[in-house]
C-alpha cells in the first residue's frame, strides 16, 4: 500500500470515529510487525514505559504539530489551546515551548504530539501539520513537515518554501487590522488550520480536533473575560471562514 | 482532587512536592525553573496546605531558608536554574556535609543548547563535586513521580538530594494524573548538635567521612536504580540513556525496530551511578552507548572505559543540546543500521529576540549611548541584556557582574592616567540579588562609574515576579518592601537620582548630569523607573498612551529602526519611510526624540 493512502485509511477523518472509542477497531498486538504497525502502536513493552509513554489513546490518533512564529504572537497559546482539545479527549498530549528572552520577539516554537509519544520534539520531516504565524517562518521550518503533512501559514500567499505543502494561506496581519482583532492573529491563522482544505489537498489528515472543540476550550479558557472571548472567538470564526485557493 | 491535568514539567515538580508534603519552599527565578514556585503556591493556597512558599532574593539565601527548615524537621525544597546554583554552591557544598533532617530537595534546571543561559553547564557535575546524590526526570510526569522518592533518599540517609531536569522536561507538559494533597503534619524541632550544625574544620573531617561512606550506600540504593528496559533481549551492545535523552531514544529504538535486538536501560540515578549495574553491563556487554545531557557523568562512572561510547570518547557531541534527530543517527551507526535518509536541518536562529515595543530600557539604552557617546557599557542579566542590540552593553558575565566589572574597567584605566565613561545597566531584581555587595565595593574603592538602575518593579524576562520592592509575594499576598534609593544611599553612594527614560528629554539630561558627576567624584547612580510594558501593574501612574504619526519629512534614513530598533517603528520600502504599526505600538512617544529629521510627532485627535 503506498504511504499516502495508508496514513489516508490510518487518519480518522475529522469528528468521526476518533471521537468514538467504542467504533475504533480492535487491533491485535503484533510484536515485531511491520512498519505500519509500529506507527500505529509503540512496541515499548509496559515497562519500558515507566512513567514515561502513556498507554495506548482511544481511536489510534498520532498527530505532530508544529507551532512557530515570534514571542508575543502567542504561539505557546495556540499550543496550550491544541493540547487542552487533546485533554479533553481523553488523549496523551506531550507539547515542547521556547519560554525565557526569545519570549521578546525572538523565534518561538511549540511542539506538540498527541498519542503515545515519549519525546517532547517533533524531529525534521516528522510534523504532520505546521501552523506558522510569520512567513518569514516558512523557509526555516518549512522543513519540520513530513512528506504529506500540509501548513497554515499567516501570508498574503503561500510562499514557494510551503509548494508540495497544501498550504492554508490567510492574512491574518490584514484581517486583524481590518476587524480590529489586533492581538488575535494567532487564532485567525489556527481558524485557517480548522477550516476546509484548500483544492489539491484530498487524501491529507485534518487536524485530529474539530473548530467545536478548539471553541469549547476558549470558552473554559476565557471564562472569567467576556470581551477577550468574544473577540477570540470571532478571530477563529473569521479564520475558518478564510477558504482562499493556494496560489503556488 | 485527583484527577488528569496538562501540567508543565515544572508544574508537575510543583504539584509533587505539594503531594509529598513540602512544608517550605523556596527559589529565585530563572529560566527554565521559574514556573515551579508559583505553581507551589496555588496549590498550597487551593488544598490549603500548611506551607511558606517564597521568592528569596536569590538563589544563596533561597537555599539557606529551605535548608533551615529541613534541619528543623520539614520537608523542604529549593529551586533554581543551573547557574543560580552556582550561587547557592556556597551552602550547597557545605550542607552535604552537615546532612539534613527533613527531606530536602534541591531542584536545579539544566538548559542544554543553552535557550536562555549563560552556559550549558551540567548541575550533576556539582552534585558530583558536592557528593550529592541527583535523579534525572524524563518527561514531566516522570518528574513529579520522583519527587516522593527524591525526599525518601534524602531521608533515609539525611543528604539533600538534586533533582535535574532539563529545559525539555520544565517546558514540555503533559496530561498528568495528579493525586491527593496529605499534609505531614510535622512540627518544626531543631535539636542542637554544634558538632554536626556549626561543624568546625576538626568536625568536618569526621562528617565527610560519613559523606563518603553515604554515597557508597546509595550507589547500591534500590528504589533509584536504573531500569532494564527490554529485559529479555539479549546482545553485545547495549544503550544506556537518563533524562529527556532517554525520552527520545525510547521512541526512537520503537520507530527504528531497535528494541527487539538492543538491551535499553534507563538511569534514573545519574551520580552516584549503581556499582551492581557497571559491573554487570561491563560483563555483559562489548560495546555501552550512553545518551545524555549535558556531559558525560553517567559514562565517567564506568571504571573501564574501553566498552564505552559516549560525549568522552566522542561518539555522541560535547556541546549543544542533544536533539532527537542527532540521537537517530548515533543510534543508527552504533547498531550498524543504514543512516536514515538527511533531512534539511531546521535552521537555528531565526529572528533574534528584541525589547518589546515601548520598553522603557530601550529609552535608557538611547540615553546612555548620547550622554557618554564613547564610553564602555557593562551589562547584566535579564531583559535589558538585550541593549546589545543597541550597542549599550559591551559585556554580560553573570548576575550583578555589571557593576563589579564598572569599578574594575574603572581602576584598569585609571592606573594608566587614561579616562573613559564608564555606564553600567542593571535590573531592579539583579541588583538586589548581587548588585548591592558590588556597589558597595565600588563605593569603598572611589570607582567614578555611573550605575543606572533599571527599575521596572518586576522581575521581568522570567515572568514578572515580585522583586523585594513590590511589597507582595508569590500570589500577591502583602509583603514588607525594601526602598530602592534608600538601599543605594545605604551602600554610601552620595550621587543618587530617580528619573523616567520615557521623558526622554529630562531622563537624558539627567544622565549626563550623573555621567559628569561620577568622572569627579565617585560612583552616581541614576534609577530609571518606568513600567514593563507586559506588566505595568506595579505603577500608579503608568505613561499615558500616545497615538503616533510619522510625518512627510521622512526621508527613509531608517535610523529609528536599526539604532532604536523598535518593533512599531516599520521601514516601507516601497515609499522609502517608516510608519507605526499600529498593532505593536505602545504610544510610549520616545520615537519623537530619536528621529534625526524630526518626523515623528504625536497624531491630531481624531
Amino acid at each position: 500500500m503506498p504511504e499516502r493512502a495508508r496514513r489516508a485509511k490510518r487518519q480518522a477523518p475529522r469528528g468521526a470515529e476518533t471521537r468514538a472509542p467504542g467504533k475504533a477497531k480492535a487491533r491485535p498486538p503484533r510484536r515485531g510487525a511491520g512498519r505500519a504497525a509500529r506507527k500505529e502502536r509503540p512496541a515499548l513493552p509496559r515497562q519500558a514505559r515507566g512513567g514515561v509513554a502513556p498507554a495506548g489513546p482511544p481511536g489510534g490518533v498520532r498527530q505532530q504539530i508544529v507551532v512557530s512564529g515570534v514571542g508575543g504572537q502567542g504561539v505557546l497559546f495556540v499550543g496550550r489551546l491544541l493540547a487542552e482539545a487533546a485533554m479533553a479527549r481523553g488523549l496523551p498530549v506531550l507539547a515542547s515551548e521556547t519560554h525565557g528572552m526569545a519570549q521578546r520577539g525572538g523565534t518561538v516554537i511549540a511542539h506538540l504530539k498527541v498519542g503515545p509519544f515519549t519525546s517532547p520534539l517533533v524531529r525534521p520531516g516528522q510534523a504532520d501539520v505546521l501552523i506558522l504565524l510569520k512567513e518569514e517562518s516558512a523557509a526555516s521550518h518549512g522543513s519540520y513537515l513530513r512528506r504529506g503533512g500540509w501548513a497554515a501559514i499567516n501570508a498574503p500567499s503561500a510562499p514557494a518554501a510551503l509548494a508540495g505543502a497544501a498550504p492554508r494561506a490567510v492574512d491574518a496581519d490584514a484581517l486583524a487590522r481590518e476587524r480590529g482583532l489586533g492581538k488575535a492573529v494567532n487564532l485567525i491563522v489556527l481558524g485557517r488550520a480548522l477550516g476546509d482544505p484548500p483544492a489539491g489537498a484530498e487524501g491529507r489528515p485534518a487536524l485530529f480536533c474539530t473548530p467545536e472543540e478548539i471553541r469549547s476550550v476558549l470558552r473554559s479558557r476565557l471564562a472569567r473575560q467576556e470581551r477577550l472571548l468574544e473577540a477570540s472567538l470571532a478571530a477563529l470564526d473569521l479564520g475558518i471562514a478564510q477558504t482562499i485557493p493556494a496560489r503556488h | 482532587m485527583a484527577g488528569r491535568l496538562l501540567l508543565l514539567g515544572n508544574e508537575a515538580i510543583a504539584r509533587g512536592l505539594v503531594e509529598a508534603g513540602c512544608a517550605v519552599a523556596t527559589s529565585y527565578p530563572g529560566t527554565p525553573a521559574s514556573e515551579i514556585l508559583a505553581a507551589v503556591a496555588r496549590w498550597k493556597a487551593e488544598t490549603g496546605a500548611p506551607m511558606h512558599v517564597a521568592w528569596s532574593v536569590n538563589e544563596k539565601v533561597a537555599f539557606e531558608t529551605a535548608y533551615a527548615a529541613s534541619i528543623a524537621g520539614l520537608r523542604a525544597a529549593v529551586s533554581m536554574k543551573q547557574v543560580g546554583l552556582n550561587v547557592a554552591s556556597d551552602p550547597f557544598l557545605s550542607a552535604a556535609y552537615t546532612g539534613v533532617t527533613g527531606g530536602f530537595i534541591v531542584v536545579s534546571a539544566d538548559d542544554p543548547g543553552p535557550h536562555s543561559s549563560q552556559t550549558e553547564q551540567d548541575s550533576r557535575r556539582i552534585a558530583a563535586m558536592a557528593k550529592v546524590p541527583v535523579l534525572d526526570p524524563v518527561s514531566p510526569r516522570d518528574a513529579m513521580d520522583l519527587v516522593a522518592p527524591a525526599f525518601a533518599l534524602s531521608e533515609a540517609f539525611r543528604i539533600p538530594v538534586m533533582l535535574r531536569p532539563t529545559t525539555r522536561v520544565c517546558h514540555a507538559s503533559q496530561d498528568v494524573p495528579v493525586g491527593d494533597v496529605r499534609p505531614l503534619g510535622r512540627r518544626a524541632d531543631f535539636r542542637k548538635e554544634p558538632a554536626r550544625w556549626a561543624a568546625t574544620p576538626v568536625h568536618r573531617s569526621r562528617l565527610h567521612k560519613e559523606l563518603v561512606e553515604k554515597v557508597a550506600a546509595i550507589a547500591s540504593y534500590a528504589p533509584t536504580a536504573p531500569r532494564r528496559i527490554n529485559p529479555r533481549v539479549k546482545g553485545p551492545r547495549a544503550v544506556v540513556a537518563s533524562g529527556v535523552a532517554f525520552a527520545h531514544a525510547a521512541e526512537l529504538l520503537d520507530a527504528m525496530g531497535l528494541l527487539a535486538t538492543l538491551p535499553f536501560y534507563r538511569v534514573v540515578q545519574p551520580y552516584p551511578l549503581h556499582q551492581a549495574f557497571v559491573d554487570r553491563l561491563l560483563a555483559e556487554h562489548s560495546e555501552i552507548l550512553v545518551l545524555e545531557e549535558t556531559t558525560g557523568v553517567v559514562e565517567s562512572q564506568f571504571r573501564n572505559r574501553a566498552k564505552v561510547r559516549g560525549k568522552e570518547s566522542g561518539t555522541v557531541p560535547e556541546a549543544g543540546e542533544l536533539l532527537p534527530e542527532t540521537i537517530e543517527g548515533i543510534l543508527a551507526r552504533f547498531a550498524r543500521k543504514r543512516r536514515p535518509a538527511r533531512r534539511d536541518p531546521i535552521e537555528a536562529p531565526g529572528r533574534r529576540p528584541t525589547l518589546c515595543p515601548g520598553c522603557p530600557h530601550r529609552a535608557s539604552f538611547m540615553a546612555i549611548r548620547k550622554a557618554a557617546p564613547r564610553g564602555i557599557y557593562p551589562g547584566d542579566i535579564g531583559c535589558y541584556t538585550l541593549g546589545t542590540n543597541l550597542e549599550a552593553v559591551d559585556t554580560v558575565l553573570c548576575m550583578g557582574a555589571s557593576i563589579g566589572q564598572a569599578a574594575g574597567f574603572h581602576h584598569a584605566y585609571r592606573q594608566a592616567g587614561q579616562a573613559v565613561d564608564i555606564v553600567a545597566t542593571i535590573g531592579d531584581s539583579t541588583f538586589f540579588h548581587a548588585g548591592v555587595p558590588a556597589l558597595v565595593d565600588a563605593v569603598v574603592q572611589g570607582a567614578r562609574i555611573t550605575v543606572v538602575i533599571l527599575d521596572n518593579r518586576t522581575t521581568a524576562m522570567t515572568g514578572n515576579q515580585p522583586t523585594p520592592q513590590s511589597g507582595f509575594g508569590v500570589l500577591g499576598e502583602p509583603t514588607a518592601a525594601v526602598d530602592i534609593e534608600a538601599l543605594v544611599r545605604g551602600c554610601g553612594v552620595t550621587y543618587c537620582r530617580v528619573g523616567r527614560p520615557t521623558r526622554f528629554p529630562e531622563f537624558l539630561a539627567l544622565l549626563k548630569e550623573a555621567v559628569a558627576y561620577a568622572r569627579e567624584n565617585g560612583p552616581a547612580v541614576v534609577i530609571a523607573r518606568d513600567p514593563c510594558l507586559v506588566d505595568r501593574a506595579p505603577f500608579e501612574k503608568p505613561p499615558a498612551r500616545r497615538r503616533m504619526t510619522v510625518s512627510a519629512a521622512c526621508d527613509g534614513c531608517r535610523y529609528c529602526v536599526t539604532r532604536f530598533e523598535c518593533p512599531a517603528l516599520v521601514y516601507d520600502a516601497g515609499e522609502n519611510r517608516v510608519r507605526h504599526d499600529v498593532l505593536l505600538c505602545s504610544g510610549c512617544g520616545v520615537c519623537i526624540h530619536v528621529c534625526p529629521k524630526k518626523a515623528i510627532g504625536e497624531a491630531p485627535d481624531a
